[in-house]
Parts: structure tokens; sequence; C-alpha cells
């Protein structure tokens, strides 16, 4: 028990409201304000979770994002997060928190035997060993063993996030000194600026080391700067992370509120500012990963915001200035505080704090937590180890946005290049260490004119640190993830000497921090052991998110239902009525069958009534492209594979729709209704793409002022009357006599016509093989015309049909669904569509494409009906192969069913060379099993027509 | 995120449009007089340049053709214009 609370300290909680929380099962508490860490560290808890390859000991580092051990699976209110970042994180009563990667708890984890062996697991210990031994064998034991929180599969967070898009003037991101004298100097100037901030309150940095701006305190200065954002119309977000940084100015942003749903937020930018600090660095000696050791900024930050005092007997190593202002404050807490600077020349030390300039801090003793910090060679007893290596700036969003680096000795980090962003980077994230300096350079990006807002004291002076290779022991360089300074060591060894290559091979900077405390060190050992500069060793790729996102808050309400919405058929309601169930067809969702009971038997039922009588089906989604003007011939000659200009007003034409590599893209029927009107009926699921593609051709090939293309699949209601009591239906339904006769509307015949004071547009094509008419309304009329065809269903014995029943009469028929019954390589000829291929000799698109020699070969696909003897259908997508010879797929099963009508199983199948094995006995084979078919024609019923007039 | 400025519609998320080809490709016509070398080049290579690129790009919401401008590299728009013969 070391980390106490401190009586005095502590801006952010209330003492006034205790809160009650257990960690891995013992009952602990803390106060309303408290993050996980605080109110764990003031309780004096010291091992929180282990490592993730050796199962060490892992305490407290951190304040933020940057932390790489306190990581919990949270429990509250029944809902389980996994993997909680302890520092970000706010406490709760009645929160269980449960350590990660240990079993049965943190301090007693069975998995620190593992730790012993370390000498054995260097980095690539388990590739290199199970590789050999056969890795699928061991992978599930191997997976087993790694991984953090645990996923409780009922963890289902709700689909309640916001997605918001903004505007603004000026985005400032970070609001620490440089971030408010940025917000304050663009506000000022009347713009609109938006101030984002991960922590819960303005002053960044300033709410732990306090200070004095423009001669007042500084929440003065942040209180003012906030009205003058408001007043100039811009906004802020606290409690905010602005995760990613995107082309043209756009940034994504996750707001976390408290008793709301989170937001998410998109945010274009004219102007950016990076303000987001710098992250401190740790040091590195013997066991440097031991509970206890923690970061000297944190520990003062924990101290002021919260009252968490990191211990009593502290040792507080450091090589810069910004470590004077922690050790003064923890000894002012009370604490028995020993500062050893590496630097020979110091500045003074503060009052009550022991003193060792030229210190070099080696090592740690302790086992599940430091009890002593081995200083020039003399052993120290401690029970906290503050460390402080220096800062690194979080340039992660600037290089995002595309911009170098350089390096800058007096900061000893990277830092932003000018002008090789859009963003303009201040403060701690340039480099710039030190609260005037910070204001200066804020105030400067934020456009302000005249002098900067003040404030006192120089920059901070630092001596450069770095993981020393001839130090004995453990260094640890990535916490999380267990990577040492000797994994660095053996990847040089081995060649594995780029940046990119020592992150994959040593894993290092991969754990859930992205490596914020550990990835200078790693490059810089790598500098070190490769003789060449931290600039010529370079970084790796920052990517993002910045820092975890929960996926809920990226998804937002893009989730079930509204994931991949359907399109809705206006009839809807009245299926419903009918007792239709419905499933999605090509982004439609459609009725599958009518009735209670098994659908399969159902469509059975429905195909056959649908033969014997009439069914009754909703074709709405077909689509309807009107081409309308006096190019409009020209352009659908240029865009079918049929030629259209020869057709008839009052008739229509099946056909394709090629893509220029000659491929099939869409069947479907052309009505034309007059000498310059036209209707495509494409099928349902390519109504947008054949758009796309008339929409192409008509302007740079036709010319927009021929002809015009209107999609209104969407307007208007289609139903499909199929079955030989078709016009009996009709007749019942009291529709006019003119679609009736036969005369005045044959087979492939389109009229349009009065019903009722609207108009209805008949066509007599079919996708049954039956009489079929498909009767085209307005969709504010479409329920009257269901209503009238329904009354009438019933008198001539009907039956509304399914999609499933529809797909059984087109199967018997061999009609084709592009998509399921063709694929990528699929030509019109394969279909035994050859005559416009060989007679057409005008322009049309995919025509050169049908000549290649791989358009020509005698191999090709082609489109045949395998028959079976046996009582159940051919498995969809069984492959079919030679009888005799080695096997190899010679095609597949694209379509098979039961035919209620002809009582045996029908099919449809893409095969080599199908049409010459015609009449043929072909081998299956699907899943392990063999079995045989006869090839036969596509169509398996009614070969000459005939059921189309019946 | 970028952000294209259809000639007809303005400015618009880039989620909207769909590249279309590289401009001023020709079609090979008619297909009896074009090897297959040619065709099998029209259809499939493209000079894919870095830095400034003028391609067709259609905006599906509108179903507008049009070229434009960027700079693969800097994601810079610098033009965005009707097909040439288009009328406004």
């Amino acid at each position: 028990m070391t980390g106490w609370r401190h009586d005095r300290f502590g801006t952010r909680i209330d003492r006034a409201a205790p809160l009650s929380f257990s960690f891995d099962g013992a009952p602990l508490t803390g106060f309303a304000g408290d993050t996980l860490a605080s109110a764990l560290l003031a309780s004096g808890t010291r091992v929180l979770g282990r490592s993730f390859k050796y199962h060490r000991p892992r305490g407290l580092w951190g304040m933020g994002g940057e932390e790489p051990n306190a990581i919990f699976d949270v429990t509250h209110e029944g809902r389980t997060t996994p993997n909680v970042r302890a520092t970000t994180h706010l406490l709760r009563d009645g929160m269980a928190l449960r350590s990660v990667n240990t079993a049965p708890d943190a301090l007693h984890d069975r998995g620190r035997l593992i730790d012993r062996l370390h000498r054995f697991l260097p980095g690539g210990f388990y590739y290199k060993t199970f590789m050999g031994l056969g890795w699928m064998r061991w992978e599930p034991m191997i997976r087993r063993m790694a991984g953090l929180g645990r996923l409780d599969p009922d963890h289902c967070p709700p689909a309640d996030t916001p997605q918001l898009s903004a505007r603004c003037e000026m985005l400032v991101i970070g609001a620490g000194p440089a971030g408010l004298a940025a917000a304050r100097a663009a506000a000022k100037a009347g713009r609109e600026v938006w101030l984002v901030d991960e922590a819960g309150a303005l002053g960044g940095s300033l709410r732990w080391r306090g200070g004095i701006i423009g001669g007042g305190d500084w929440r003065e200065f942040a209180n003012e700067t906030a009205a003058a954002v408001t007043a100039a119309g811009g906004r802020i977000l606290t409690d905010t992370t602005l995760w990613g940084a995107f082309d043209h100015g756009l940034f994504a942003a996750w707001q976390r509120r408290t008793g709301a749903p989170d937001r998410h937020w998109r945010i274009r930018a004219r102007e950016t500012v990076l303000a987001a600090g710098a992250i401190e660095r740790p040091l590195w000696f013997d066991r440097n990963d031991l509970p206890g050791i923690m970061s000297a900024e944190a520990a003062l930050h924990h101290l002021v915001l919260f009252g968490a005092v990191a211990g009593r007997r502290i040792v507080l190593a450091t090589a810069n200035d910004a470590s004077y202002p922690v050790a003064a404050a923890l000894a002012g807490a009370g604490a028995d505080v020993t500062l050893a600077d590496a630097r020979d020349a110091c500045p003074a030390p503060p009052e009550g704090v022991a003193h060792l300039p030229s210190a070099r801090l080696t090592g740690a003793r302790g086992r599940t937590h430091v009890t002593g910090a081995q200083v020039n060679g003399r052993t120290i007893a401690a029970d906290t180890v503050l460390v402080s290596g220096g800062y690194t700036p979080s340039v992660h969003l600037h290089s995002r946005a595309g911009g170098k680096l350089d390096w800058d000795a007096e900061a000893d980090a990277l830092v932003p290049r000018p002008g090789t962003s859009p963003l303009r980077v201040a403060g701690a994230a340039n480099g710039g260490f030190g609260l005037a300096r910070a204001l200066a350079e804020g105030h400067r990006a934020g456009g302000g004119t005249g002098p900067a807002p003040g404030a006192d004291g120089a920059d901070w002076r630092l001596a450069a640190m770095r993981p020393d290779p001839a130090l004995p022991g453990r260094q640890w360089l990535d916490p999380q993830n267990d990577v040492t300074l000797r994994d660095v060591r053996i990847a040089a060894q081995e060649g594995y000497r780029s940046v990119e290559h020592l992150k994959r091979y040593t894993t290092l900077g991969m754990a859930t921090d992205q490596g914020r405390s550990a990835n200078f060190a790693g490059l810089a050992a790598m500098a070190a052991l490769t003789g060449r500069t931290i600039t010529e060793t370079g970084t790796t790729t920052y990517r993002p998110p910045f820092a975890p996102v929960p996926l809920s808050v990226i998804a937002g309400p893009r989730r079930g239902e509204l994931f991949d919405p359907p399109r809705r058929l206006t009839l809807e309601p009245q299926h419903r009525a009918q007792g239709a169930s419905f499933r999605e067809y090509g982004g439609w969702l459609r009725p599958s069958a009518f009735g209670a009971g098994d659908e399969a038997a159902l469509a059975q039922a429905e195909a056959g009534a649908a033969r014997e009588s009439v069914g009754l089906f909703d074709a709405s989604p077909l689509g309807k492209i009107e081409v309308i003007g006096p190019g409009a011939a020209d352009l659908l000659d240029y865009c079918s594979y049929v030629r259209l200009s020869t057709l008839k007003p009052g008739r229509a034409r099946y056909g394709f729709i090629l893509n220029e590599t000659g491929i099939v893209h869409d069947d479907g029927v052309v009505f034309r209704l007059d000498a310059d009107r036209f209707v495509v009926s494409a099928s349902s699921s390519h109504a947008a793409s054949v758009r796309m593609i008339l929409e192409e051709a008509r302007q740079d090939i036709i010319g927009p002022g021929r002809c015009f293309i209107h999609d209104v699949t969407a307007a208007s209601v289609t139903l499909t009357v199929t079955g030989p009591r078709a016009r009996d239906l009709l007749r019942a339904a009291g529709l006019p006599d003119a679609i009736l006769d036969d005369a005045t509307l044959p087979h492939m015949g389109v009229t349009e016509t009065d019903w009722n004071g609207h108009p209805l547009r008949a066509a007599r094509v079919s996708f049954t093989g039956d009489r079929s008419y498909e009767l085209t309304v307005p969709a504010r009329h479409g329920s009257a015309l269901c209503d009238a065809l329904d009354s009438a269903r019933q008198q001539v014995d009907g039956r509304w049909i399914g999609m499933e029943a529809v797909m059984i009469l087109r199967a018997e028929k061999g009609f084709i669904l592009i998509g399921k019954d063709t694929d990528g390589l699929t030509m019109p000829h394969d279909l035994g569509w050859g005559g416009p291929r060989e007679r057409r000799t005008d322009e049309y698109l995919g025509r050169r494409s049908l000549f290649t020699p791989e358009a020509n070969a005698a191999t090709r696909r082609q489109l045949v009906g395998p028959a079976t003897d046996a009582a159940d259908p051919l498995p969809t997508g069984a492959h079919l192969v030679p009888i005799e010879g080695p096997r190899r797929s010679l095609g597949f099963v694209t379509s098979s069913c039961f035919s209620p009508t002809l009582n045996r199983p029908v099919a449809l199948a893409l095969l080599e060379a199908g049409r010459e094995k015609i009449g043929q006995e072909i081998g299956t084979f699907h899943m392990g099993e063999t079995g045989r078919a006869r090839v036969c024609e596509s169509c398996a019923l009614d070969p000459m027509g005939e059921r189309l007039n019946a | 995120m970028q952000i294209f400025t259809c000639p007809f519609c303005g400015p618009r998320e880039e989620t909207e449009f769909h590249f279309a080809a590289e401009a001023g490709k020709r079609r090979p016509e008619p297909a009896e007089t074009t090897s297959d070398a040619d065709w099998a080049d029209y259809l499939y290579m493209n000079a894919a340049p870095r830095r400034p690129a003028r391609e067709v790009w259609v905006h599906l919401t509108c179903g507008e053709f049009f070229t434009m401008t960027r700079d693969t590299v800097t994601r810079e728009v610098s033009d965005a214009a009707p097909l040439p013969g288009r009328e406004r």
C-alpha cells in the first residue's frame, strides 16, 4: 500500500460524494470526479494487470491515452466493456473493474511463471518456434494465451451515437496554453473557432502545472478564451477525442457525454491549429517496468486534480527542468522526495527535496512492485520511482495530413516541418516546451496580431536520454507488449533494421497504446545499434485512429436493419395482410412466400397453382428507365446487344446490355411506346447501374441534346398476372378490352390505356413461360389495382405467389438471372444468343470484346440444364466434372430446384463447351460427394412456348 | 474524404462520385479494323500519372459526367468542367 489520498489537493474530486467500486473483487472507494486510475492510485493498489507476453506485474504509468498498463474490463449496470483505459474513464458508483490478461487476479496471476522463461522467449519466438512445428496445430493454444480483455458476448451497446457533420473556419485541437492562445486570437478576430480537447475541462497542462498568464491566474485566461470563442459563434467540445485527419480538411471526433449518447463528429475545417501537446517519455534501466514506476508528469496530474499521491518515499529521476515543479509539489504534499538529475549542471532544487546532480538511475529493486532505486551504484529505498526522459510531441495528426518531421536537437524530438501539412502546429506538439513559448506560438497560429499573452519562465532545458545497450539487466521499451532493449538488438542483428520491420518483428508500439511512450525509445535504440541518426532511422507510419474509438461510435445507427436498408414496396402492407413473409432480393424487401408454414413447401404449392390456374406477384422493383427523344433509338442501339431501332412501337424485345469487355451486365425487356419513347425494363438489382451505362453513352457518344433518360422505377407499381387463367382474372377485375384481346395486345406487345381515369400500362412479357400480363400504374393507384386484382383472383382460384415460387417458374423455363446464372466471364453467345454478334455490323457497347481469342474459344462455359434422375435437386454450386480421367471443374450448377409441374428436379448450369455435350452424361462433385447428371437444354418446360398464348 | 465539385450541383463529398475514365481516351472503332492489342490497350491500360491527372468522373446522384483535373499526391482539385460540347 503506497499511493494515498491527500486531504487538501484535488480540484476535480468531490469529497462529499464517495463512490464504491471493486478491483479484482476487492472493495474500494473513490470520489465523484475520480478517474479509475486516480481512484486506484489513491487506494494504494499497485499491481493493476499483467503484461501481454511475460505476465510481468504492471502498474499505473500515465495520465491519458498513452497509458499502456492500466486497462480493465469494466462492468457497470450489467454491461461489461472490455479494455477500458483507466486514465481516461471516469469512476461511477458500483463499478466492478477486472484486470486483463490475469488469472485469478492481477497480484496472483498464474501466468507469472512464464516470466521465468523470458530468456528463451525473445522477439519472434512464437513464429520461429511454431511455424516449423505446424502453426495451425499450435495457433489455438497461442491465441488463448494472447489478447487482453474478455469480450462479453451479451455486450451489445445501443446504436445510439448520432453522426453529426459540421463546418468551422478554424479548428483548434488541444485546449492547453497553445490551443487556448490560438482560439482566443482567432475568436477575437471574429472567426468561428471550434476548440476541441480530450479532457473534461479546458487548460491542458495548466490544470496541474498552473500558471500566470497576462498577469492573472490561468483560469481567467481560459474563461476569457471560452467566452470569446462562444461570442464569435464558435464552439467548445471537451471530452472529445479528435481521432483522425482526412483529406480536404476533414476531421473525425468522438465526443463522450454523461447521461446522453456519445456523439461522432465529422468536422470540416477551413484552417486547423494542432496544439496536441507532448507525452512524457520514460527512462530505461533494469526492471524499469515494475509497478510503482510512473511518469513524473502523471504524478503531478494525479496529485493536483485528484489528490492522489503516488507514494510516500519517492525517487524522481529526470534530466529536464520540467520535473522540478513535480518534486516541489510532492514534497509540499508531504512526501519524502529525492530528485536525481542526470545532468551535471542542474537548476537549484526546490525546498525540502533531496537533490542528487549527475545521478544515473541504473536499476530498480523489487518483485511485484518497486522497493528501491539504484542511483550511481547506491540503492535508495523508495516505494515510488518517478521518471522523466523528456517529451515526445504528439505529431500524429500532422503526419496523417501528409506532414513531414525534422529532428530538433534542442527539444530532443522529431517535430513537424513547417509547411508540409495544412495544419499549423503550436506549443509542445511543435517541440516548444515552456508556457511563454506555447502562448506565443498559439497566438501566431491563431492569426493573432500584436503581442501574445505573456507568461513568466523560460523554456524547459533538457538533456537527451537514451536506452543504454551497455547497461546490464532487462530494460523495457514497450511495457504492454513486453518489448525490451534486447528484442531490438535481436531485430537489428537479424536484419530487421527498418522501423517498420522492427515494429512487425518485435511488436513494438503495436499495443493498444500504439507506443505513445515506447516508440521513441525503440527508434532511438535502433538508431544507436545501427550507427544511424534518428532522422535516418525514420518513424513508422501514423495511422488513425489516434486513440481507440469504439466501433459503435463510428458505426452510429448503421446497424441491424439500418446497416444496409433494403428498398420497400409500395404495397408491402397489402402483402403483409395477405400473410406474406419477406426477404431481401437484389436490395428490395419482397414477399418470399404467402401463408404460414414451410417456405419451400409454400413455394412448391404457389408455383404449381400458377401453372394450373393463375398466380399474382408484385414486380414493382423491375427497373423502368424511360429513354425519350429523337436520339433514343440510336442510344439504345449502341447500348444494347440486340438492335432496338427496328422495334415497332407497341412492341417489346428481350435483350442484353453488355459492358465494354463484352460481359453480360444485365438482361431485360425494352418496350417501345412511341417512335421516340422507350422503357428499359432492367432487372431489379441492376436498374441503377444500367441507368449509368445509358447516361454515359448519352453524354459521351449520342449527345445529351438528342435524348434524355429518366429512371421512374420508384414512381410506379407493377403487378404481374401469370398463368393459363391470367386473362380470366383480368376480365373479372374489369380491365379494358384492349388488354384482353390478343389481336391488340399479343405476346411481346405493350399498350398504354386508361383504367378508372388513371394511366395503365399493360405488357405481355413473361418471366414464367405462361401467358403473363405486367400491369403498371402510378404508385398512388397501386393499392386500387391491387384490390381489384385480388378480388378477381378469388373468383378464378388464383393465388398470390412469392419470389421463391417465381424462381421455380423461371428455372423451369431456363430463364436466367444475371449474376446468378451468369458470372463475370459470361458473354451473350454463351447463353445461346449468338445472333447479333454474327449479324450486326454497327458499333455497340462491348462489340469488339466479343471477337477476341478468349471470346472465340471453344472451351467457353455455356448455359445448359443438367437433369438428374435422383429425387432431390442437384445442389446449387455443385461442380460439373468429367466422368473419366482426372477430376477438374468443367463448370457448376447455378440454379436448382424441384419442379412441381414436371415432378422432377430442374437445374441450370454453366458448363465448358456445354452445347456440344447436350445429351451426354456428366459427373457432379459437391462437398466431397460425386454423382451423375445428364446435360440437357436449359429450357425444361414447354420448349415450343405454347403456353404463352394458351 | 475529398470534396469534388460537380459542374451542375456544386461541391459534394467524394462518396457521391465515381471515377469513369481517364480523359482523352478514344474508343477504337470500328471493331473490324481494331486489333486485339489496341482494344486491350483501350480497355485496360491507364497512364495513372503521379501529380496532375485529367479524368472523367460521374456525379452519381445527378448522373452528370464531367472532366476533373486533380493532383494525385496533394489531392488538390484544380478544375472541374462539363464534358466538351456540353451546353450548360
